[in-house]
């Protein structure tokens, strides 16, 4: 229980971050985007003080073995830089771009009561659900290629 | 290139900024996870006992902190969502697969991954920038 009041402070702490910084506001992310117009620098600020902070937080972390609660590390497994991995940037980016909302400050937007935001979650769950079930498809049918 | 001079707020950016990079901080070094919200959410979609609990309390934060906000800044600017309904609901689907294949988004690769120096996630954020600043372009400059 005192883990789950931990990871709801660390939603309500980062949504909070997101709200200050703009970045809930989809015209600041657009504007920031928007670099033939009128630019707005201010995401540029956003991600360079987050990474910053994080840098450490990393750097600290690449020494331990367990996480100071007494818990595994839980990094990502690096795996090669693939087509998925690009392909799905390059898609995520035109999403981004075409209404300015990713996934945090989106469901952010939601608790906030924001219709477009909701509708707009709605179909980003949409997506990952159709992601999931293309994955699954993939991994129940055997591939031709290993008869042989 | 001319600077948004009304709605650039270097100050609230950093700060904001910097209250992310602490969260991320703290999720990493108590929790022992990535604060990646796409992962976090996509992991939703496939419960795997003992895994989803997490999940949904961060999740719940996430949507509590507007209230927050407004409890302890007041009511911020009111947020500019020019897209139409259709545009809004196609970037969903968009945000929500390409994040998927793409094995994280804003906050997994754009902060997280950067901040530990992995080259899949410079990669991936490159990717979606470019795409982003096109797309952006596109929208206000070719198709308006």
């Amino acid at each position: 229980m005192r883990h789950r009041i931990a990871e709801f402070a660390v939603g309500l702490v980062f949504g909070l971050g997101l709200v200050i910084s703009g970045m809930t506001d989809p015209g600041k992310v657009m504007g920031f985007l928007d670099v033939a117009g009128l630019w707005d620098p201010s995401l540029a600020f956003v991600m360079g003080g987050a990474v910053a902070v994080s840098f450490l937080a990393f750097a600290v972390a690449r020494r331990r073995a367990t996480a100071f609660l007494g818990g595994a590390l839980h990094l990502p497994a690096s795996r090669g830089i693939d087509r998925r991995l690009v392909a799905g940037s390059l898609l995520f980016g035109v999403g981004w771009g075409m209404a300015g909302f990713c996934p945090g400050p989106a469901i952010v937007s939601v608790g906030a009561g924001e219709p477009k935001a909701i509708a707009f979650v709605g179909a980003m769950l949409a997506g990952m659900a159709v992601f999931e079930w293309i994955e699954r498809r993939k991994a129940c049918t055997p591939p031709a290629a290993l008869i042989d | 290139m001319q600077i948004d001079w009304n709605h650039f707020a270097p100050w609230s950016a950093l700060t904001g900024g910097i209250l992310l990079g602490l969260t991320v901080a703290g999720f990493l070094l108590l929790n022992g996870r990535v604060l990646g919200v796409s992962g976090i959410v996509g992991g939703l979609l496939r419960p795997r006992g003992g895994d989803i609990a997490w999940r949904v309390a961060l999740v719940l934060g996430l949507l509590a902190a507007p209230a927050l906000h407004r409890l302890v800044v007041g009511a911020g600017p009111v947020p500019r969502m020019d897209a139409n309904w259709a545009v809004v609901v196609l970037a969903g689907l968009l945000v929500g697969l390409g994040t998927r294949y793409g094995a994280g988004c804003t906050s997994g690769h754009g902060v997280c991954g950067l901040a530990r120096l992995s080259p899949r996630s410079l990669v991936a954020t490159l990717a979606f920038m470019g795409t982003g600043f096109a797309t952006v372009f596109v929208i206000r400059h070719v198709l308006a």
